[in-house]
């Protein structure tokens, strides 16, 4: 492939994640969509049968299904599917150990700050570069408690027997066109099994990198956690500022049996040309909880509604998010919360920050049937808007049925005005750090929700994207 | 060592405010600025600090020689100049200990940080002498305060960023009696060889607590009176018309 050589050397621009290398990869599936991918991706994993044979129906599901350009924005239609790279990997294991990661990736991830955060506070970590892990790490002690946190790859081919039971059960393939893609060409991600009542107390991480141009990203991640048992978990992701489109479509699942609890954290980072269409999707069993904290900042358009559908009695549901849409990008983002027992709860705090042109949409979806009972809602989004051309918009569908639950919305939209720039000016703080700082003001009370790492790491995100968008 | 406002002519839209107005005034000094509604006081105050709202047509204003006109409103707010705002403005969700903080590690070169304790230390000590309390470093600037929090919020900020030339506007407006004998005395406190005042205000009351060196009467865009602080009390007792029948006369 010469395009793959093509990319140039190491390109450093003002933000961390904008550098790529050049790429040399030893698996390449080559340009484009077909029944050959396919075969190529489950022959380079080495795959059971039943996967080969679940790849296969989805790309079917796939080209089956149609755009949802009648919903969602016609963006969508600049999406080639036939000039993308679906699956490029350098072909070796995921190194237990720093040393042993190939130079050029070791030297991304460290620029990246992976290991240092490793050591400092992680219970363990994954870094995926492209389609495949190059590094994945837990614990001892985790391990001994029978934790797995391993890649999709090796989940399914070591561990059949945890992971089968629920993979693609709770995002069924059908659900959506981009959960049937990823379902096609899934590669890398994270598996992760908390065994019963076992508390993980610090963070797991996973760092998804795109290196590569025109490329498509589609890690597949599952967390299943059992009875009582505890995990947080978090992602990040960057990619370099490529001249095309880059996609990243992925497909999370989680599994909360009765009482237990996940936390599952997203910071993503992503260039200007990347579109991120991801699934994300949670049941949570009697007295769970599940609770996605998003923060979206970057990408050409983001499509995500991370759900909740809340299965047993007493289950719990939060949906946490903060999307910031810079010139030429548009943050559609949301919630979904399923309430499929008595005495279930959810919450959806959204808030979104418009600058330029950019574009935020919340979409929500709050469902809880007739026959069920004392189940409570509450649903708030808040969108900021700096200078006059930005948009937002929000289409709340609360469906309540019968009498014995309690849901409250509540919306509000508000702009960061010239005479409060003014102040904050006349006290000496250039435009772009008087945006900055109004823009974390009015995130501040969902950022303190971030682990502390990860909430200075995002005012840094801010700091920048103020930076960039002021001339 | 003063700031010199020369022949300045400043509009708002197509409508003129300030018609060729001349003042100047220096390091240790305090200079008063009184006069009815409508005579283009707060205009002047904005225009010195670098709204944009307003546009200057004409005239000039240095500070210690250098053009303000030519900087951008923080460039001006980082080479010493301070204004206290007539309605400070809130900043949901910003500390006040977070807002200070910023303006103060905004005029440190690029790549050096504020000495957190050091910075604490002095808010605390600078917040205990206008009588704040603690919990005030926690709350959003200017969020849900009362009139007199806000104008002791101007004078904490005053104190903190020591700026070599302040603007007060009208921050006697709005203040009890109490309150303006604390916020007065925070002036005073900064009272300096080294620091200029110009405090523009609608009544003589606040001079009774900041006395000034020179009072300026402004009418129709213009100083058209100059005196020493009999002045202000001439005015109370005989009012605006009595200085613009003297002047016409």
């Amino acid at each position: 492939m010469s395009a793959a050589e093509a990319t140039s050397a190491i390109d450093i621009d003002r933000s961390v994640g904008d550098f790529s290398y050049p790429e040399s990869h030893e698996f390449d599936a080559g340009v484009g969509l077909t029944d050959k991918t396919i075969d190529y991706i489950s022959g380079v994993k080495k795959e059971a049968e039943w996967i080969r044979e679940f790849r296969h129906r989805a790309l079917k599901i796939f080209r089956d299904k149609p755009m949802p350009t009648h919903w969602a924005s016609d963006d969508l239609k600049e999406i080639d599917f036939d000039k993308i790279r679906y699956y490029l990997a350098h072909g070796q294991q995921p190194t237990r150990s720093w040393d042993d990661v190939p130079d050029d990736m070791k030297e991304t991830f460290e620029r990246l700050g992976i290991p240092e955060q490793e050591r400092k506070f992680l219970a363990g970590v994954e870094a995926q570069f492209d389609s495949e892990a190059a590094y994945s790490n837990v614990k001892e002690s985790l391990q001994k408690e029978g934790v797995i946190f391993v890649n999709s790859t090796e989940g399914l081919r070591e561990h059949p027997e945890i992971f089968r039971k629920w993979f693609g059960k709770v995002i069924p393939t059908s659900d959506n066109k981009f959960s049937a893609l990823n379902s096609a060409v899934f590669s890398g991600g994270s598996f992760i099994y908390v065994p019963p009542g076992v508390k993980v107390s610090h963070p797991l991480q996973a760092y998804f990198r795109i290196n590569a141009e025109n490329f498509g990203q589609f890690e597949r991640t599952l967390i299943i956690c059992d009875e009582g048992s505890e995990v947080m978990y978090m992602e990040g992701c960057t990619a370099p500022k490529f001249e095309t489109t880059t996609l990243h479509s992925a497909v999370v699942e989680l599994v909360a049996m009765k009482d237990a609890k996940i936390q599952y954290i997203t910071v993503q980072n992503w260039s200007a040309n990347v579109f991120n269409l991801v699934t994300k999707r949670g049941v949570a069993h009697e007295n769970a909880e599940i609770r996605w904290i998003d923060c979206n900042i970057g990408s050409r358009l983001t499509m995500k509604y991370p759900g909740v559908v809340m299965k047993g009695r007493k289950a719990r549901g939060e949906v946490i998010s903060i999307a910031l849409a810079n010139d030429g990008q548009h943050q559609d983002t949301g919630a979904k919360m399923i309430h499929a027992a008595d005495e279930t709860t959810s919450n959806v705090v959204s808030k979104s920050i418009s600058v330029g042109k950019g574009r935020s949409t919340y979409r929500g979806q709050v469902h809880i049937p007739k026959h069920l009972k004392g189940c409570k809602n509450n649903t708030e989004c808040d969108a900021l808007l700096i200078n006059t051309k930005s948009k937002t918009d929000t289409y709340p569908a609360i469906t309540v049925r019968g009498n014995q639950h309690a849901t409250q919305h509540e919306a509000s939209v508000s702009q960061v005005s010239e005479d409060q720039i003014f102040y904050m000016k006349q006290r000496g703080l250039s435009e772009a750090e008087a945006m900055s700082l109004s823009v974390n003001g009015f995130v501040n009370d969902l950022v303190r929700e971030f682990p502390m790492e990860y909430s200075v790491e995002l005012k840094r995100l801010i700091d920048l994207e103020m930076e960039g968008s002021v001339g | 060592m003063s700031i010199e406002i020369s022949d300045l002519k400043v509009n708002i839209g197509d409508q003129p405010i300030i018609k060729g107005l001349n003042l100047t005034f220096p390091k240790g000094e305090v200079h008063a600025i009184m006069g009815p509604n409508g005579s283009g006081k707060s205009t002047l105050a904005k225009v010195i600090s670098g709204h944009e709202d307003y546009e200057v047509i004409g005239g000039k204003i240095t500070m210690d020689g250098v053009d303000l006109l030519e900087m951008e409103a923080d460039e001006r707010s980082r080479e010493g100049l301070f204004m206290a705002f007539q309605y400070p403005h809130e900043i949901p969700g910003v500390t006040n200990a977070n807002f200070i903080r910023a303006a103060l590690q905004a005029r440190l070169p690029k790549g050096e940080e504020l000495d957190a304790v050091a910075y604490y230390k002095q808010l605390y000590a600078e917040m205990d002498k206008l009588e704040m309390d603690r919990k005030f470093t926690g709350r959003a600037v200017n969020e849900g305060f009362s009139g007199g929090e806000k104008k002791r919020n101007e004078i904490l900020q005053m104190a903190m960023l020591k700026p070599s030339y302040a603007v007060l506007d009208e921050t006697d407006s709005g203040l009890d009696i109490d309150a303006l004998k604390v916020v007065s005395e925070g002036v005073n406190r900064m009272r300096s060889p080294e620091r200029g005042f110009l405090v523009i205000t609608h009544y003589q009351r606040l001079l009774d607590y900041i006395v000034p060196d020179v009072v300026h009467v402004m009418k129709g865009g213009k100083i058209i009176r100059s005196g020493d602080k009999s002045l202000a009390l001439e005015l109370e007792e005989r009012g605006y018309d009595w200085v613009l029948d003297e002047t016409a006369a």
